[in-house]
């Protein structure tokens, strides 16, 4: 049940900055009203996280006129209209966030399981170690000592099954005397969700060594998973002991009125309300300064993964060492030598709280930001799979469609909705930024629609709907969500100029558009938010809108307050592989859509 | 607005730092409070675990894990040399004896009759902690570290590589704008920490190996150089156990930019003194950065106090740490609290940068850093 509450604060700690939103009742509805923020203060040379959510909060307080601190305290419950806060709420993933390391006998089975396990729970997974992951017995002892993670989980086995690569896995364990990265002192967490008949072996090796807790299988029977108990626990042992040895966090847990939560989980909570409510398949994702977390919904199977050291702020140049320099170059519409890239990469990541004050960092920033997506992207769909490893009943008509087990859960024709969130996303000065950026690095099939969060404050609403679920609905129908429009783009490929589609549209005013889209053009529509329009697509010869190659497609599309994009570039979107050729492209794409205020004029 | 925080780099002639030394896991404290330190003297002292060895003996023996007991000639805890027998059969004929011999010295940690293994562990490891700087103990936390302070200069750097390291400064350029180069670095500054000025080449990098440095303060650094000289491209900056033969800080980034003339005037000032240095940079959502600590001889210090900054504020002096003017110095000479459009079109808070020729730029507040200490 809802707790009444009218004036909120709520904080995100995150690996580079603490985002501060004020929440407040206006008449029958809550609105989001004052946003703040400040860099993050957990670690050296402050190490109190506190510092950060108390200077945040001060700019709510300068721009609101609300009186919230008294001194280092937050005004809990509101004395008066202009003073104080009904409660003060958080999530987190500062530090580092939560940092794993899982344990599972055969590696796609049940090491995928433990990882799916600690990643829907709000983790990174710094490694999968597996019976049969190649490495010889020493190394992984020598891994499990080397990394230093906030917990471990250890899953193998099915229930009935063998103990013995468990216990064996559980020995290593035990025999690297795992050291937490906080505190000198204090038991590592380590949660056992392995075969229940290795428990008592499990035990005995690893009570002594470990703050051991035991719970249900992650895999009792090799057709299904059983992630919630593991889950449950990892959260619980996340505040009881992780939270409690990062610096400053155990005033943050006195100072809020609820749990706090890992930034991801409470992300996802919000991502897997709306493929719910709304009865979608969905791709979200929340690009952040240090990781990029990526969520989807197929189906009604939530998935989640946390891509670590894919951001935008002190790992951006990780971004630069996956992907390539070539990969981030291709995005960039003029020509820059490699060296000054490099440096400029370079100066941000060691300088991660700056923002681009020219256009061609903006530029360069978002080039980037379409790599991180992309590969954030290819990283959750290895992940959000079926199970691996399990018999496949097959009729006569599967006969000739090779499909293996764990085959990806993520089908873009199908993909209804696609939701940005984090700084580059939410901050772009430009609303059809962040709708290229997401079209560009996820290269969406068919019709489908675009949004994003509007300031980035999913993570807030995300902790706020566990304690009122109306206020959080509220502020995120009104003041989060912006729908930016939908993207209409057909698979195939062909040469410049050529006829890609036919197209026919009946906008609300009941105005009919009929044109042709050729190929390698983008053009934008004006369709507003609230509003849909209908579109009969007939695809040239070899192409296809999802119905099959050249068969026509009719389709109600959701407007937003970018438009309809039409996007002719094909699928999969190539790119000229010479610089000049790529330069003018982009620069036609660019400008067809208004992109940068140059473009636009 | 009257204020807002950035984090700054000190650059100061009189301070009081305090390091904390922590061990990695208990062990034992040598000094106590009140105890005089010299940054290569062991503080603290602790052991790390050996190595572990399995060997699945079950397996070897070809018998269950179960009768792997039998077979034994050792127990657990027990001590054991280098090939000494760990387990033998007594098979009826004595050419088929088999026989199980020790990889290594050590324990024996653990044998399990579950999964037939046997885990060895080698002597442990002594790890000392030094106390990296010459002061004076403030604090002991038994069975983990100490506190040492030290009335010293201190300059933090933006970014380096290499752990911990000391010697004295030498001044190998005259100019905070003049690069680095290999022809600097004479066979007289081994083990000396050499201060160049506005840039390091890779030739330079490896002319200061080959001489010994023991470490390079320098302006900028191209990446490319950095990659060639780590051999990988660095992804994320937590850095300070590289091991490339000298200890690296830059001051001011990633290019060819001078050394801000407060720093190179300040380690100018301390040219013969002896420095403790560390590459360690860890930037996340704080930072630890990379630092030179110049302890002050006795009768020299100062009183110094460490004021906590609030916030930036008129008259501050400050670095540009974004392009289009990336390492120029200036200071602030206004802090208008609305927001400006800059020309990405996005809406910021901003500041007014004074340079020393008079000219004024706005330049996004997130886009500058305060060179504290002033």
């Amino acid at each position: 049940m809802d707790r009444p509450l009218n004036v909120i604060v709520a904080t995100d700690c995150g690996s580079t900055t603490t985002k501060a939103i004020l929440i407040e009742k206006v008449g029958d509805t809550y609105r989001q009203t004052y946003r703040g923020e400040a860099p993050t203060t957990v670690e050296a040379p402050f190490e109190d996280v506190t510092r950060g959510v108390l200077n945040a909060i001060a700019e709510i307080e300068e721009l609101s006129g609300r009186k919230i601190l008294d001194g280092d305290q937050i005004i809990t419950p509101c004395r008066d209209d202009k003073t104080g806060v009904d409660i003060y709420i958080s999530t987190s993933s500062a530090g580092g966030g939560l940092q794993m390391m899982v344990t599972g006998v055969v590696q796609n089975m049940t090491g995928e399981s433990a990882q799916r396990a600690a990643l829907g729970a709000g983790a990174i997974v710094i490694d999968v170690l597996a019976a049969n992951d190649g490495r010889l017995p020493h190394e992984k002892i020598e891994r499990i000592r080397s990394m230093r993670p906030d917990m471990i989980l250890m899953a193998g086995g099915t229930d009935g099954g063998a103990v013995t690569h468990v216990v064996e896995m559980a020995e290593y364990v035990a025999a690297a005397e795992p050291r937490p990265r906080f505190g000198v002192t204090y038991k590592l967490p380590l949660i056992y969700a392995g075969n229940k008949e290795a428990q008592p072996q499990v035990r005995k090796t690893l009570e002594e060594k470990s703050a051991l807790v035991v719970t249900d299988n992650i895999r009792p029977v090799l057709e299904r998973e059983n992630l919630a108990p593991a889950r449950n626990k990892i959260h619980d042992l996340f505040l009881e002991h992780v939270m409690q040895q990062a610096p400053g966090y155990k005033k943050l847990i006195e100072m809020a009125g609820a749990p706090i939560m890992p930034t991801p989980a409470a992300v996802g909570l919000i991502m897997e309300a709306i493929a719910k409510r709304e009865h979608l398949n969905l791709i979200g994702v929340d690009i952040g300064g240090a990781t990029t977390d990526v969520f989807s919904v197929f189906d009604g199977v939530f998935n989640r993964t946390v891509s670590a050291n894919l951001g935008m702020s002190y790992s951006v140049s990780n971004v630069l060492a996956e992907a390539g320099l070539a990969n981030i170059m291709r995005w960039v519409p003029f020509t820059i030598d490699e060296q000054t890239l490099r440096n400029r990469i370079k100066n941000k990541m060691i300088r991660p709280t700056t923002i681009p004050q020219t256009l061609d960092e903006l530029q360069i920033e978002q080039a980037i930001a379409r790599e991180a997506l992309r590969l954030a992207l290819i990283h959750h769909k290895s992940l959000a799979t079926g199970l691996k490893g399990v018999q496949q009943e097959r009729t006569i008509s599967d006969v000739f469609e090779q499909q293996a087990s764990g085959k990806s859960l993520i089908d873009m024709l199908k993909l209804d909705l696609i939701v940005g969130s984090g700084g580059i996303l939410s901050h772009a000065p430009r609303r059809i930024q962040s709708m290229l950026m997401m079209v560009d690095a996820y290269e969406p099939m068919g019709c489908t629609r675009v949004s994003v969060d509007s300031i980035f404050m999913m993570p807030h609403l995300g902790v706020l709907s566990t304690i009122n679920e109306t206020a959080a609905t509220d502020v995120f129908v009104r003041d989060c969500m912006v729908y930016l429009g939908t993207c209409v783009a057909p698979i195939g490929q062909g040469k410049d100029g050529e006829l890609f589609a036919d197209y026919q549209m009946t906008m609300p005013d009941g105005k009919t558009i009929s044109d042709q889209l050729k190929f390698g053009e983008l053009r934008l529509y004006p369709l507003e938010s609230g509003q849909k329009a209908s579109i009969k697509i007939l695809p040239a010869k070899g192409v296809n809108m999802g119905a099959g190659a050249g068969v026509a497609v009719t389709k109600e599309v959701h407007g937003g307050v970018v438009g309809l994009l039409l996007d002719g570039r094909g699928r999969p979107l190539k790119l000229p592989a010479e610089q000049p050729a790529r330069v003018a492209a982009l620069t036609k794409w660019f400008k067809a859509v208004g992109l940068y205020p140059t473009a636009s004029g | 607005m009257a204020h807002s925080y950035t984090p700054g780099l000190t650059v100061t002639e009189h301070t009081v730092v305090h390091r904390r030394r922590m061990l990695p896991l208990p062990g034992k404290v040598l000094v106590a409070v009140g105890d005089r330190v010299r940054s290569d003297q062991v503080v603290a002292r602790a052991e790390l675990p050996g190595k572990v060895f399995p060997i699945n003996l079950a397996n070897q023996l070809s018998v269950t894990p179960g009768e792997m007991k039998g077979y034994l000639t050792k127990r657990e805890g027990d001590v054991v040399t280098k090939d000494e027998i760990l387990a033998e059969n007594k098979p009826l004929i004595k050419w088929f004896k088999t026989e199980i011999r020790s990889p290594v010295s050590g324990t024996i940690e653990s044998i399990s009759s579950v999964t037939g293994q046997v885990l060895l562990r080698e002597p442990p490891r002594v790890l000392e902690l030094l106390a990296y700087v010459d002061g004076t103990i403030t604090e002991t936390i038994p069975q983990q570290g100490v506190v040492v302070e030290t009335t010293c200069s201190l300059v933090q750097g933006i970014f380096g590589i290499g752990g911990e390291t000391s010697g004295d400064i030498v001044m190998a350029v005259h100019a905070q704008d003049e690069p680095l180069t290999p022809n600097h670095l004479t066979p007289a500054m081994k083990g000396k920490v050499v201060v160049g000025g506005s840039f390091l080449s890779a030739e330079t990098m490896k002319q200061a190996k080959a001489v010994g440095v023991a470490g390079v303060v320098v302006g900028g650094i191209h990446d490319e150089d950095l990659r060639a000289l780590l051999g990988y491209d660095l992804g994320v900056a937590i850095t300070g156990t590289e091991q490339v033969g000298f200890t690296l800080i830059l001051t001011e980034g990633f290019g060819t930019i001078p050394m801000a003339a407060k720093t190179f005037k300040l380690l100018s000032s301390q040219a013969g003194q002896k420095a403790s240095i560390s590459g360690a940079t860890q930037i996340r959502a704080g930072v630890i950065r990379p630092e030179i600590i110049i302890p002050q001889r006795e009768g020299q210090a100062k009183i110094a106090t460490q004021s906590q900054r609030e916030g930036i504020r008129v008259g501050d002096p400050v670095r540009i740490i974004r392009d289009p003017m990336f390492g120029r110095i200036g200071e602030v000479s206004a802090l208008p609290s609305e927001l400006t459009r800059i020309s990405t079109e996005s809406e910021v808070r901003v500041l007014e940068v004074k340079f020393a020729d008079g000219k004024t730029v706005v330049i996004p507040r997130t886009n500058i850093e305060v060179i504290e200490g002033a």
